[in-house]
């Protein structure tokens, strides 16, 4: 055998050679996210005829088709028109404001406004401050509100809450129950924590009977049973008792949740709270909830968005919430027409979704930022 | 907080109200009166204004004749019935829309779960759009949308849809075919009880197989196919007879068939579509819990992809996903309350609806329902706490 020798060494590396055409760009990853496998593709090109079934007739029914200026219902009632924007237009001002006396309804407007000023900083995490913000928007907040919304002083004219209605009060119960209910739920959970027994027992019959019925049950309580409970005499104002349902209903919620921020944190930081010579309030506020408080936001906005939801079930004990206004403009004649109805339920949940889907996203949000902790 | 160490020499004597435990029970004192104050006012004004009002208590209105009707009843209910019989219709009816519902709803969230982890791009997506857009609507608006806006603007009668040859859905509601089982279908029941019973018994013998000889039996599928081959070879032989019983145009409706109200329909519907949101959301979760490294830990050990998830994976996804599951059942249970507002006859709305209208027995109503809800959610915590000792994780 003749051992041959070569004597050429490559010196410089081979320029990288492009990637195969198939596996780079819009056709690589569609060869790796659409069509791997002959399942996968199956499954892409059943994708794809929904989404053709699917979009073209909702596009014409909610834009497409649809009637956006109208004087009445003549025009929504064409053979093939789509949805009645026009008869949320005319609608709009009962939509928010619901009875509220068209006058008045700047105040209104400036609790709108107002909110939002409070809300954006207390939102914005980088913002100092947090504390004054806190209080402004917890305790002065709900105070002004109620002045400037029932009147009656400082020569505002006075507005019972039985013409409240439209999204305004979908607010102040969606509100006042997270302001409400996150106080008591905070104590309840540290009551069912606390190592002293008849607290204890208290806060968990409370937390457990109040979290296995539905809020329809508590709202029918509180509007047929709260007359009952007050001295003779006394009445209770219809949307306080809801509002008092709502509000110990998400209290008890918002308590699990609590509890379980106070569960994850390690002993250590109670037996540290101790050692420093605190006593239990000052542990708790100082050291354990703000910790617990941080582990839980996602959950405790995950409550306040069932909360904002479940604020549509006050419409069943009369009370004229958003979702009520368009349930019962639905009947009105003037614009009466196929596409009434399913119109203003598309509007109310539209405006639903934005404030869910918000308060999701910001939850997210938080959970990112806030996670100190060691992220592999 | 109280001292714990009382098996070491008395603490240093401090004044009496600083003692944790004497403070502790001073306040438990406080608390305990305080809450007891609050109900003997609350007794003592409803006792006061139920006087006022004349109104009598006690539970005895439970045997009065109820006076009204049903239209969607599960046992013979009629307007001469009395008040015990119109809650147990509506305690069934509740029942029945719940356990529909948990099926179905679980059924459909597991596939959503599993699409929204879908390598294909396009299914994904779509299950992020119906995911976010469901679970952010508020449900009595989805159960409005479907009766009002779809079941009762529904054809008439005689334009009804017409779908898989037999059903028909109209702006009365929704009509099936029912099977019709002639007497000697026992036999076939027998049978496939017999083929179930079979297949436990092959688990079983499977399994203790597996762990003393490490041989493997093909267990599902063999127990399948007995429960087909058997009741199917029973059917024959017997000669038995299964007849539709389909829904059929008769003057003004359709006789025949099982006719579903398009309340039922309605509150069915909305509950399936909203709860199998949050069930994909848990499904999705617990199965992005299970860490890869235990997918690769089982590729190593030479287990084929199908044994992967059936042995490793599954079952600690299940851990994660059971118990916040449980929950969702319960929500979807309290949820069908809601029905009350779209007029389907559950226990809220024939109970604390209209029998706590016709009788004003408010307190005695309110109570025995919030029990009713409070039993249900009961059981299916004692149910959750057994199967959750069962699963959980055992340290050492």
């Amino acid at each position: 055998m003749v051992v041959q020798s070569f004597n050429y060494v490559r010196t410089e590396m081979e320029a990288e050679a492009p990637a195969p055409g198939t596996s780079v760009g819009f056709v690589g990853w569609m060869r790796k996210n659409l069509f791997s496998t002959p399942g996968n593709s199956l499954l892409t090109v059943l994708g794809v005829l929904l989404l053709v079934w699917a979009v073209p007739p909702l596009y014409n029914f909610l834009i497409g088709k649809a009637v956006f200026i109208a004087e009445n219902g003549e025009t929504c009632r064409v053979e093939g028109a789509g949805a009645c924007w026009a008869f949320i237009w005319a609608r709009i001002n009962f939509f928010i404001y619901g009875f509220y006396p068209m006058e008045e309804q700047w105040r209104v407007n400036i609790c709108f406004v107002l909110g939002i000023i409070l809300i954006v900083p207390l939102l914005w995490l980088d913002l100092p401050g947090k504390v004054l913000n806190a209080i402004l928007f917890f305790v002065i907040y709900p105070i002004v509100a109620f002045i400037l919304l029932n009147g009656g002083i400082f020569g505002l004219q006075s507005v019972p809450t039985e013409n409240w209605g439209g999204l305004t009060v979908t607010l102040i119960i969606g509100i006042t129950g997270i302001v409400v209910s996150l106080p008591i739920g905070i104590v309840l959970a540290l009551g069912r924590q606390s190592n002293l027994p008849v607290i204890k027992t208290l806060s968990i019959m409370f937390i457990e009977l109040w979290r296995a019925v539905p809020l329809i049950t508590v709202l029918f309580m509180a509007s047929v049973m709260l007359p009952l409970f007050v001295p003779t005499g006394m009445t209770v104002d219809k949307l306080l008792r809801a509002l008092v349902g709502v509000s110990l209903f998400s209290a008890a919620y918002l308590a699990e949740v609590v509890r379980g921020g106070l569960q994850a944190l390690p002993r250590g930081q109670y037996e540290a709270a101790s050692a420093m010579g605190l006593n239990y309030w000052k542990s708790m506020l100082l050291i354990i909830l703000p910790q617990a408080l941080k582990h839980v936001i996602p959950g405790i906005v995950n409550s306040f968005i069932a909360l904002f939801k479940d604020t549509s079930l006050v419409s069943i004990v009369g009370i004229f919430d958003l979702l009520q206004t368009v349930q019962s403009s639905s009947s009105d004649l003037k614009w009466a027409g196929p596409h009434q109805a399913i119109t203003g339920y598309i509007f109310a949940a539209m405006v639903f979704w934005i404030f869910c889907f918000s308060m999701s996203r910001y939850s997210i949000f938080t959970e990112r930022r806030l996670d100190t902790g060691h992220k592999r | 907080m109280a001292a714990q160490d009382s098996e070491r020499a008395p603490a240093p004597q401090t004044s009496f109200f600083n003692d944790p435990v004497i403070r502790g029970r001073i306040y438990q004192l406080i608390v305990a009166l305080v809450v007891l104050v609050f109900f003997w006012f609350i007794a003592q004004n409803t006792a006061e204004n139920l006087a006022r009002q004349n109104k009598t208590t006690g539970f005895d209105f439970f045997f009065a004749t109820s006076g009204f009707d049903i239209f969607f009843t599960l046992i013979p209910y009629s307007r001469a019935s009395e008040y015990w019989q119109a809650f147990v219709v509506g305690l069934l009816n509740t029942l029945l829309v719940s356990l529909l519902g948990i099926i179905f709803a679980t059924i459909w969230g597991f596939i959503l779960g599993i699409a929204r982890l879908s390598s294909n791009w396009i299914i994904s997506r779509l299950a992020v759009v119906y995911i976010e857009t469901l679970r952010n609507i508020p449900l009595l608006l989805q159960l409005f949308f479907w009766y009002f806006a779809v079941l009762k603007a529904m054809p008439s009668v005689k334009q009804s849809f017409i779908f898989f040859g037999e059903f028909a859905l109209n702006n009365r509601g929704l009509n099936i075919p029912r099977p019709v089982f002639d007497d000697k279908f026992f036999l076939v029941v027998i049978a496939i009880v017999v083929a179930i019973a079979g297949g436990i018994v092959l688990a079983k013998w499977a399994r203790k197989r597996l762990e003393a000889t490490g041989q493997r039996f093909p267990t599902l599928i063999t127990s399948l196919a007995v429960l087909i081959v058997l009741p199917a070879i029973v059917w024959l032989i017997s000669g038995t007879n299964v007849g539709l019983d389909v829904p059929k145009l008769a003057g003004f409706n359709f006789k025949g068939g099982i006719s579903l109200p398009p309340e039922f329909v309605a509150l069915l519907v909305g509950l399936i579509l909203y709860t199998s949101t949050f069930i994909a959301e848990i499904v999705r979760s617990g199965i992005q819990a299970v860490s890869h490294g235990q997918t690769e830990a089982a590729a190593a050990l030479g287990l084929k992809e199908g044994d992967r998830l059936r042995l490793v994976v599954i079952p600690q996804a299940m851990r994660v996903i059971i118990p916040p599951l449980t929950s969702q059942y319960l929500n979807l249970t309290k949820n069908s309350s809601l029905a009350a507002a779209i007029g389907y006859p559950e226990l809220v709305s024939v109970f604390m609806g209209t029998t706590l209208n016709q009788t004003g027995r408010a307190i005695e109503v309110v109570f025995v329902t919030m029990m009713v809800y409070l039993t249900l959610s009961l059981l299916t915590s004692a149910f959750m706490n057994w199967y959750n000792a069962r699963v959980a994780l055992v340290e050492r």
